[in-house]
Order: C-alpha cells, then structure tokens, then sequence
C-alpha cells in the first residue's frame, strides 16, 4: 500500500509534466484505436460474409458479364440450395463524392440468400410491388434522410441515363457487423430499360449468387459450376463470398499496410515522449534514490518506484484514450457516411491498446530505472538535477 | 544583447538522451507528413506525365471512367472526322480508337489475382504517346495476338515474362515485348491490337478515343460542338485533365488521411518538446536569474529558449526527412478505385514537400516552445536568483 502511494504522489509531483505526459498517450492511444478500426473496417465485408454463399463471375474479370441462361444450369449443379443475382450499377446521386453501392437484385431470390437484411413485411411487399422501388440500408438512409416513399434519382455511369427510384423498404442489420450502406433495386426494372435502350447488353448478369446446402463442400460446387462452363464464351470463377470480398481487400492492401505501419509510428512517438518524461524525472531524483539506498532500500525496490510510476502513467493515459475511443469512433462514422459501412471498435483492438500502453509504461522505465538502480550512493548523493 | 546562439546550442548537447528522444520524437512526425506528401506527389507525377494537354479522350457521357465508357464505331468516326484533330504526314488523322478492359492476373509476391487495365490500341496509339518505348522484345504485330507488357506490370504479374500466354477473351495472346511508359500509368497496363480485342470480346463499341489536337487551344470549340452534337453523347476532357480524374478520389484519400495523421501525430510531438523545454526552464531559473541580471533583456531569454527548441524541430527535420527520402525506393502498387485497376506509382521527393515539411517541423517546435520559453522571459530576477 504505501509503495503505491509514494508511486502515485512521485507521479503528481510534477503536475504539468504528467498532465502533458498523460495527454500526449491519451492522442495517441486514441488514435492507435482509430486506425485499428479503420483497418477493421477495410476487413468488414469479408466479415460479414456467410461460409454457404458462393460468388460466380465471369473469369476474366468484374467488368465482363455472364449470360441469364447460366442461373439454371447452376441451379442443377449437385449441392446447390439457391441461386440468385445480381448486377453493380455503379450510378452516382447528385455528386460523384456521395459513394453508396448500388445493386440490381432478382428481387424473388436476393433477399433469401441474405438473410442478415431485416425488411418489414409489409414494406418488402410494397417494394415487389413497384417495379421502380428500391431497399436502402439503415445507415445509407440516415446518411441521405431517405424515407419510405421519396424519390432517388441516380445517374448512370455503366447504364448511361438518369434512373428514377422510389425508396419502398428500409433495411436494418441482423448484427452489427451486416453492411447497412447498400441501395438495392430489381433487376426486372434495369434488363427492361436495356431491352429497349441497348438490346445487346440485356440478359445480362454481373454475379451469381450461389447459396449451398453445406459448407464443407464449398470447395468440390465451385469447381462443379466452374467445369460447367469451361471453354464457353463466358467462362465462370466461383469462389466463397468471403474470399471474393478478401480479392477487393487485398488490392488495396498496400494502403492497409501503411495504415498498419503508421498506427504502430504513433506508439513510437509516446514512447519517445514518455521515455524523455522518465528520464528527466529520474535524473532529478538521483540523490532522493541514494538516499533510499542508503536507508537500505534495494536496488530493485528503487527501480520498482520508478516502473511502477512509469506503468502508472501509462495506464491512466491509455485508460482515458480508450474510454474516448467510443464516442470519438461513433462520431468519426457519422461523417464518413457510408464510405465504411462498418465501422465499430473491437475487443482486438482494445486488447492492443492496453498492451501497446503497458509496452510504453515498462520500455520507457527501462533506462532509467537501470541508471536508478545501479547507482553508486556517494555518487547519487552528490548528484544535481 | 542577444544572448549567444551557442549558449542555446550546448543546452541541448548537455542533455543528450532528452535532447534525442524529443527529437527522435518529432523526427517520426516528419517521416509520416513528408512521406504521405511525396506519396501524393508520386500518384501525380504518375499521372501528369500520362496525360499531354494537346490529347483530347473521348468517352461516353458521365460514364467517367474506359472501362464504363463505350463509344460507337459510328460515333467515334465523326470524332475522327473533326477538322481541329492533327493529321499525320499521310493525311491520315492522328486518332487511336481504344478497347479498355480488365483481366484478372496473379501478382507475382502474394499470387493474388489482381485487376490489370488491357488496352487495345489503333494503329496512332503509339504516335500519341511519345513517352512510351519498347524495351526489350518487339512491339505487336497489328491484326496478331500478340500483346505488350508494360514494365510494372511485367516487374509484379506472373505469366507475362517475354514468350509466355495469357489466356482471356477466349483466345491465347503471346507476349512479345516489354514496354516503358516512363513513369507514367501505361505501365500498369498490357497493349494490343485494338480490333483484335474488340472481336474476342464481341464489342462493337470502343471504350474511347484518343485524338492529337493540331491546336491545343482549339480544345474549347471542339469539346462544345462534340458535345453539343446530336448524334453523339459523349465527353470530351484532356488528357491530363481526364487522368488528373481518374485518381482524384485515391489522392484525396491519401492527402486528407496522411494530414489528418500528421496533425494528430504532432500533438504527441509538440507535448515532448514541452516537456523538454519546461524541465530545461526549471532546471536552469537560476542560470535564467543570473543572464537577467548581468544585463540580457526579457526578449532576449525568449529568443535564446525558443532557439533552443526551434533546434530540436530543426534536429527532427533532418532525420525525420532523411529516412523519408529512403522512401523513395520503395513502389506502392494499389488499387485505383475509379478506373478499378492496379496503379504502381513512387513516393517522390520534391524541393516544395522539403521546405513544407521544415515548416511543419518549426512550427510543431515553435508550438511546443513557445509556452516554457515565455515563463522563463517573465522570471523576476531576484525570485529567479533565489531559486537557484
């Protein structure tokens, strides 16, 4: 008890030089935090993904589509419960920065496939009714103050022309984790526009989405639908949900990376500033260090005193950094929009905020709790701040 | 009287571990800020040597991107046609009508497949691009199979070295020759022949079209009539203009994230630089009494402890840039949001991101500094004096 004391009163000795200290690992645990769940985000679609859906896409790239005739085929293919599609419209609404997804579903089937999508039946009975109607996510209608029954017009930039939609459903998330930025419409409504605008570019599907009865055999369907249609003009790549949606994340990986990279530089930089905070204040109390030495404290106990002020610092730094990560996380989502459909604080990351902070607290004692400990008493006594 | 810079100066050196962990401290902020600026500079370099202001692109209207874009045959002929477009020795107008399309191919250190632009291109598509040379191999033949590689796509990919096949379109392309697009974004990029694309992916539409102007001034009157032209509905942008668009959205990323980061970051720093120069505040008020009352003015005692911490920014500078500007050999390689493939481009030093970054760094030490070195201006001499 009377070690933390005197822990804890050497720590307040000098106010101003802890309160600084204390601010600069609260900015910084925050902002480790942060980037943590910037990086979260990135991953989050992959997260989300369900083990029993499939993805089926033409092999040579996104950009190129698969016929409508493939849907059946795939249906025949041994292990297959599903079957549903759907294509990337890519519009933009009003300005080219407010970025939401847009697909065009087979309203019949999408909505069975993924289930994490909350409707109201009674507004999913209104949408099928409209054949212009369209589902927006909870997030991508608070962003935009959608409500049930506006009108979305949306630009075209794949299908030229300006699109008219009425908002009909507002989806919510069965987790946190389930992507509530999305604008979906039927797919009837774009293939009867292209019927009449572009007749060659109809009956047209961007990606098959394939639900399967078991997951284990993910693997054994891919490579069944795959050899369907090997040396056909549209040759398909099937893979699980959750790898197609790593393929997008791994492209951009080299900004995750530096994100990654840079999160830990934060850490490096309170280390330094905490390490300096340490060091000054052990080399003005080297003659108070003797002097317990010589009162026959061991050479542990004084370095102790000095990892213990040191760890406490950091603790109580970090502990405030943390505890505003929340707040600051939520209102950070709020004005990116629906640029990060997920974005949520993770226990990892907490966990990595209190081990980066403790990590500081004994790395930056390290110095001078040795010098402290190593001391000569006669020297210690005749040293001077 | 001033008080000598060298006073300052062997403050610092006396405190060697404080004077290098703030330091150190401020050196890692500067990494960060000038290496997300040359990042930015890099990214745009990239793609103003891809664009020439005297090329015009033609795409369809708002579809903003090749690879969304489709012009008619019909179209680009009356695009062709024009009379402020360039025409070769022959009389031939310097137009490449283009194919643009995306194939999915492994990179070569992860084996993860990745999107690469392929671009098919007329027979001018070399003319119009002075910057791009083959570099070893031969270029294609037109009307053939054949394909070049750009070189960064040949230096990351699997299966594009010289002789090797790639396999798209239902067809097999032989690589013949490796292309340099010099720094430009060519070199994320395969080429081939432009109408042997259009046939193995059954188009019958170009994605773009890319015209030498015989004025550059001409631009204006061009775009307003092609645009205002009944029978077409396109845009019409210049080159550099066009790919100055395309990564607009990866730029702006990369600038708000990285200076969003560095302001962050200097809080950190600028604490550290406090702290130093609050402890070297107190630890010398009697030093402070003794300057005061030989006859240096208050000014002066501000002047000497904000030089004091003006040298630890100044310290941070120089390291901090000297490890950014080993950034330099390094490649990024990502993904290109708006034209959707991989784009390769350098962190590039440049004297502006020099001196912007010797800005920062003073002014995250002037910030830091200014507090402690205005407490010990206003020490009372005799209080000053007593403490010691």
């Amino acid at each position: 008890m009377h070690f933390l004391k005197l822990v804890l009163r050497n720590a307040l000795r000098h106010k101003l030089r802890t309160g600084l200290t204390v601010l600069g690992l609260v900015v910084a645990i925050l902002s480790f935090g942060l980037l943590q769940t910037v990086v979260d985000a990135w991953y989050a679609g992959a997260a989300g993904a369900a083990p029993t859906r499939l993805v089926t896409r033409n092999a040579i790239s996104l950009v190129f589509p698969l016929p409508l005739s493939y849907r059946d085929r795939i249906r025949a293919v041994d292990g297959v419960r599903a079957v549903s599609y759907g294509n990337w419209f890519g519009g933009i609404y009003q300005e080219p920065k407010n970025f939401f997804p847009q697909f065009a579903i087979d309203a019949a089937t999408y909505f069975d496939l993924f289930r994490e999508y909350r409707i109201p039946d009674e507004e999913f009975a209104a949408f099928l009714r409209d054949r212009k109607g369209a589902i927006v996510g909870r997030k991508l209608a608070d962003t935009y103050g959608f409500r049930v029954g506006d009108n979305v017009p949306i630009r075209g930039t794949i299908y030229a022309g300006n699109w008219e939609f009425t908002v009909r459903a507002i989806y919510d998330g069965a987790e946190p984790k389930t992507d509530t930025s999305q604008f979906f419409f039927h797919w009837d409504y774009l293939n009867e526009t292209l019927k009449q605008r572009s007749r060659a570019r109809a009956d047209q599907v961007g990606i098959y989405f394939v639900d399967i009865i078991d997951a284990d055999r993910a693997a054994e369907v891919s490579q069944a639908i795959d050899a369907l249609f090997r040396n056909s003009l549209a040759e398909t790549l099937t893979e699980t949900e959750k790898a197609f949606q790593i393929g997008f994340v791994k492209q951009t990986e080299a900004i995750v990376i530096a994100i990654r990279l840079v999160s830990y530089v934060v850490i490096l930089i309170i280390l330094a500033v905490m390490a300096n905070t340490m060091a000054m204040t052990a080399r003005e109390r080297l003659s108070e260090y003797a002097t317990l030495k010589a009162l026959g404290f061991s050479p542990g106990y004084v370095a102790r005193l000095i990892f213990g002020e040191s760890i406490a610092i950091a603790v109580i730094g970090a502990g405030i950094g943390i505890a505003l990560t929340f707040p600051v996380a939520e209102w950070f989502a709020a004005q990116m929009g629906t640029l990060f459909p997920v974005f949520a604080v993770s226990r990892e990351t907490i966990a990595l905020q209190v081990g980066c902070a403790v990590a500081v607290g004994i790395a930056a004692a390290l110095v001078p709790g040795r010098r402290a400990a190593r001391v000569r008493i006669v020297d210690g006594l005749r040293a001077i701040g | 009287m001033k008080i000598p810079l060298a006073y300052s100066l062997r403050n610092l050196w006396t405190r060697k571990l404080t004077t290098a962990l703030t330091a150190g401290g401020m050196a890692l902020v500067v990494f960060v800020y000038a290496a997300v600026l040359m990042l930015d500079a890099g990214l745009r370099q990239t793609l103003v040597s891809t664009g020439r202001d005297d090329n015009i692109v033609v795409t369809r209207r708002s579809a903003g991107t090749e690879i969304q874009s489709a012009v008619e045959r019909q179209q680009a002929a009356i695009v062709e046609s024009q009379p402020e477009i360039a025409l070769r020795a022959g009389g031939a107008p310097l137009v490449s009508k283009e194919t643009v399309v995306l194939i999915a191919q492994p990179k070569r250190d992860t084996g993860v497949p990745t999107n690469v632009t392929v671009r098919g291109i007329g027979a001018e598509g070399l003319a119009l691009r002075p910057q791009v040379r083959v570099i070893s191999g031969r270029l294609f033949r037109p009307g053939s199979t054949e394909i070049v590689v750009g070189k960064g796509v040949y230096d990351r990919f699997e299966g594009v070295g010289l002789g090797e096949r790639l396999r798209f379109g239902g067809r097999e392309w032989t690589v013949v020759g490796v292309f340099d697009g010099g720094g430009s974004a060519f070199d994320s990029e395969l080429w081939g022949d432009g109408e042997q694309m259009m046939q193995s992916f059954r188009r019958n539409a170009f994605s773009s079209v890319i015209a030498r102007l015989g004025d550059p001034g001409a631009f204006d009157a061009l775009k307003a009539r092609l645009e205002a032209d009944p029978r077409l509905t396109v845009d019409v942008k210049r080159e550099r203009a066009f790919y100055e668009e395309q990564s607009a959205a990866l730029s702006n990323f990369i600038s708000y994230l990285g200076l969003t980061l560095s302001v962050i970051f200097s809080i950190g720093a600028m604490i550290g630089a406090m702290i130093t120069m609050y402890a070297a505040v107190a630890n010398r008020t009697g030093e402070i009494g003794t300057l005061r009352a030989l006859g240096f003015r208050r000014g002066a005692v501000l002047a000497a402890f904000l030089a004091e911490a003006l040298f630890l920014g100044l310290v941070g500078w120089v390291v901090g840039l000297a490890f950014a500007s080993l950034m330099q050999l390094v490649q990024i390689s990502t993904l290109n949001w708006q034209s959707f493939a991989e784009l390769a481009f350098r962190f590039t030093l440049t004297p502006k991101i020099v001196l912007q970054s010797l800005a920062f760094a003073l002014a995250m030490a002037l910030a830091g500094g200014v507090l402690p070195a205005l407490r010990a201006a206003r020490l009372k001499i005799v209080d000053a004096l007593r403490a010691a």
